[in-house]
Parts: structure tokens; sequence; C-alpha cells
């Protein structure tokens, strides 16, 4: 699937106005995204939210680094597509530039990505962060 | 007499806020009860009037501090029936008092002695004596559930014996609200381990009201103060006074000894011996408080209005498409745990609390039962004695809007 990038992203949430069309958007995109393999799904790859878990794949393909992420729950899976749109597919050097915690307050959706918010999204980007800055 | 929900309602001043633009729909009592406007005003009474250290002051203040806390805890006493004011021990809640006991039992327990706990525990009540059972050498036995929920009776009679040196279950399940038949299996334990104590796990069952340690003929029973009606971190463990007034002290310092030198000292007498420290006073006073407004109401109307509440939840979740009932013992209370197919627990919650609807999702501190459930965690309403049946309808309506989106 092709993400979209998070300036559309914004724009489509901005032109959404109540909470159950936001959320059925960040729904759809979480069903768009690809699953990981049941296979996939190894424990060392997992983060362990309180609600729901999380596992990060990632990968290195040339210059930009990808990742691949799961959920067992929806919505955090269609956040997690906002994190991938952020993130997969860029060089280190851009992942460590963008302003994750800005992109989520513009969306309006900052208390998902809070760190009290025990749903494994703050971990996952700060593992992302660090691979990118380990290289 | 039916009881009179809309008043009861009217004395818990967070019912009426709302959630995300939504009247709050408050199903999530099991993880904590709201507080009504009595136990609200012994707080802000005893801070404003006669806040001071108990037991130990030469003034006025500690006089009547003391006192309150004192009365607070024959309140306790009578709420539960216990024979003595001694037997009740100040806790910091449900945790704390199975802490006293299991780490007691662990200086206690022999290699080869068996500890018996269910599948459905929570935590609270499984880490404590696997923990114990790991320091002294003894055995865990895990008597397990059936299909629908309830416990396996036939499995605990056969797995008691002489060897059994303790017992350890819950009231109500928190997870399923399954209620155990606890005073007919302490039947069974008397008369097949004689030597067995039996601790009840009270955090789920004294709030639907009318537990009395005397009839359940148990050794110990625990409960928090949170989880009815009253302050967060104030709870109870009752014991028999004979066994207390023995227990290995857990937590040496002030309050709780009678002589001290610097290489050594005794400890003092029942209560305070378990109880070591500046305790939780407007805690127990505030306890006190709820147990007092709740004791204002008919304990036959509390369960009635309860068990309709739960049959209206069973009979709309039997309708509803998708919807699995997780826990259908015959003897249920407060607790309605389900999972959607095709949706996740986390999802239902979020959606529901959009729409102003508060449950839990989640393993509900038991793993191991989801586990042996195969689930992930599953959603839980639970209700209490403020609840309606317009509630319960509220939570069908907020759950068809979150399959609607979710599946
Ligand atoms: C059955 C049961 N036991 C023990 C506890 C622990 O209670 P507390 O956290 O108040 O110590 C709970 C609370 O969820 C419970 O439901």
């Amino acid at each position: 699937m092709k993400l979209p990038e998070p300036s559309e992203i914004v724009d489509d949430l901005e032109f959404l106005g109540d909470w159950e069309s936001r959320y059925q958007y960040i729904i759809d995109l979480g069903k768009a995204l690809p699953k990981l393999p049941e296979d996939a799904r190894a424990d060392e790859l997992k983060v362990k939210g309180c609600q729901s878990d999380v596992w990060l794949l990632p990968s290195h393909q040339g210059d930009v680094m990808t990742f691949q992420v799961d959920s067992d729950a929806v919505i955090v899976r269609g956040l997690l597509a906002l994190v991938m749109s952020a993130y997969n597919e860029k060089s280190p050097a851009e992942i460590l530039q963008f302003d994750i915690d800005g992109f989520f307050k513009e969306l309006d959706l900052e208390r998902h990505i809070s760190p009290t918010r025990g749903n494994g999204l703050r971990a996952i980007v700060g593992k992302i962060r660090e691979l990118a800055a380990t290289g | 007499m039916a009881l009179d929900v809309q008043a009861i309602r009217a004395q818990f001043p967070i019912l009426s806020r709302e959630v995300n633009g939504k009247p709050l729909v408050y199903l999530d009592n099991a993880a904590t009860t709201q507080k009504p406007q009595a136990m609200i005003d012994a707080l802000v009474s005893f801070y404003t009037e006669c806040n001071s250290n108990v037991h130990r002051g030469a003034h006025a203040l500690s006089d009547e501090s003391t006192r309150r806390y004192e009365h607070a805890r024959d309140v306790v006493a009578g709420f539960i029936g216990a024979a003595s004011r001694e037997e009740v021990i100040w806790t910091s809640g449900t945790t704390e008092s199975i802490n006293i006991v299991s780490k007691g039992m662990a200086q206690r327990l022999q290699a080869g002695d068996e500890v018996l706990v269910t599948e459905m525990e929570h935590h609270a009540n499984l880490v404590t004596w696997q923990q114990a059972c790991k320091a002294a050498g003894a055995r865990l036995l895990v008597v397990p559930i059936l299909a629908n929920g309830a416990l396996d009776a036939d499995a605990f009679v056969t797995m008691l014996s002489e060897k059994t040196a303790f017992v350890a279950m819950p009231q109500v399940s928190n997870a399923l609200g399954t209620v155990n038949p606890v005073r007919s299996l302490i039947k069974e334990v008397r008369a097949r381990s004689p030597r067995a104590l039996v601790l009840i796990d009270g955090a789920q069952g004294v709030a639907h009201g009318g537990v009395k340690v005397a009839d359940l003929d148990c050794d110990f029973y625990a409960f928090s103060g949170h989880k009815m009606f009253g302050p967060t971190g104030v709870g109870v463990l009752w014991g028999r006074r004979a066994l207390l007034a023995e227990w290995p002290v857990w937590l040496t310092g002030g309050e709780m000894i009678a002589e001290v030198s610097y290489q050594d000292a005794t400890w003092g007498a029942l209560p305070h011996r378990l109880e070591a420290g500046t305790p939780h006073i407007s805690g127990a006073v505030g306890l006190a408080a709820a147990i007092e407004w709740f004791q204002t109401l008919d304990v036959a109307d509390v369960q009635a209005h309860e068990k309709a509440l739960l049959d209206r939840a069973v009979a709309l979740g039997s309708e509803f498409k998708g919807l699995r009932l997780v826990g259908a013992a015959p003897e249920k209370i407060g607790v309605f745990s389900f999972v959607i197919e095709g949706t996740h627990p986390a999802d239902i919650g979020f959606i529901l609390d959009k729409q102003g609807v508060a449950i839990r999702t989640g393993d509900h501190c038991a793993q191991p039962l989801m586990k042996r459930l195969g689930l992930p965690g599953t959603a839980r309403a639970s209700f209490s004695v403020y609840n309606t049946l317009d509630e319960v309808d509220a939570l069908f309506t907020a759950l068809a809007k979150a399959r609607d989106m979710l599946v």
C-alpha cells in the first residue's frame, strides 16, 4: 500500500470534522496497512502496550530505512500508519528531523502518542529514532 | 421494595458530568466505584476540622482524630461481622492485605505443603501465593474452571488433602463475574484439610453487600476501600484473632511496638502490631462513611437491582451480532465481560469512550486466565448500585456504533 504523505493526512483529517469520520479514516488506514505474517510476529519484535501489542520489523534498503509494523488493535494500526507515513522509506537524517509530536499535534491526536498512553506507539517511535541515530 | 436509583445517583456528584461531550455512563465499577457525597464530606470534614496524628498526641485534635479513626474500625467490624474490632487491620488495599498473609505464610509453609488457588485469580491473589510457594518449596495447585467460567468444584474437592496448608480464592471473579460458592467450598476444606487456612479475596465481593465473615467460615478476608465507595489507598485485612495475634509482623517501626531498646523490640497488641507507621487516617474515616452510606440501602434491593442490570446486559448481548459473553457461570454478579468477533477489545473501549461510556479492556490483571481462555483480553462492563437499565441500553447503542465502525 502506498501510504498518503503526512501533509495529505493532515489535509484529509482537517476536512473531516466530527470524531466519527476522523476515527473512521484512521480505522480505514489501519485496515489497509499490510499485516505482518503471523510467523513474523516474533516476541523479540514485540513492544508490549498495556492494552494491545505492537510489532516492529526494521530493515535497510540502500540509503533508506524501511519498517513493517503491526498491532492487534485496528486503531493502533491506523495510528501506526500515520507513523509510517512519516518514517517509512526515509533516510535516517529525514527520520531524525521529522517532528512526530508536532505532526500528531497538528492532527489533534497527540494524546495517542503521549508517554502516558500505554499503546506502544511511543515505544515504537523511540525505537525507530534510535535505529536511525545508530544507522 | 425497589431501589430508588435516581435518588442514589443524586448522591454521586461525578455521575452528572460529561465525557467527550456526552453524559458519562460509568461502567468500570469493578476497577473502582464512584464516591457518594457523604464519603467526600467525611474526608473534607476530617481535614478541615480535626486533622492530626492518631494515638500519640496530648491534645484535643489528636483525641478527636483517634476517635474517628477507631470508630471507623468499629464500623468495618460491624459491617463484615468481625468477632472483635481487633480483627480489623487497616491496609492500603486488597493487594497489601493478601501480601501480609502470603508473606507470613511463606515463613510457615514447609516443603511438600500445598497451596490451592483458582484459575480465575487476580494477579494479587496469584503472584503472592506463587512467590510464597517458591520461597518455601511448597507446591501451588491451580483449581480449574469449567467452560462456563464457574469453578470446577469437583476438582477443588479432589485437590484438597492433608497436605493442603492454604487455600486462597476470590469471592467474585473480577474478569468473569463468577460468584464462587465459598461457604460450601470452605466446608470441604474443613472436612478434608484440617490444618489448611483459607483466605477469601473479597475485592469484588464486598460491595455487593451481605458479607459476614463468620458465615463464610474463612480465616482471612481481604478487600479494598475504593471498590466499595471509599477512598483509594485504604483497605482491610480481616483475620481470626488468634491467628493475627501470632502472625509474623511484616512491617516494623512506630505504632506497632510494645518496648524498644537499641538491640531489641517487642511487638504491641492487635490490631496495631500489624499496622506500622502513621496509618491512612482520612482513608479509614472515609471508608467508614462509605460503609455507613451503603448500610442505608437494603442489601436484597441492591442485589436485585444489580441482577436486573446484568440480566439486561446478558439478554441484549445474546441478540447482538458477533458478541460472545466471556463467563456464563450460573452464579454471577456485577461483571459483563465480552468479545466482539473481528474486533480487539482496546478498539471497542476506545470507541465507547468517545461516546461517554467508560468500560475496561485488557487482561484485567488475570493474564493466566486470559491465556487459558485463549483470548488477548476482553471488554468488561461492570455495574454498581447507581447504574440504570437505561445505561445498559446506552452501552449497547454505543457498542452497535463501535461494531459499525470497526468491522
Ligand atoms: C479480585 C481482585 N482481587 C484483588 C484486586 C486488587 O485490589 P487493589 O488493587 O485495590 O489492591 C482486585 C482489583 O482489581 C480484584 O478485582
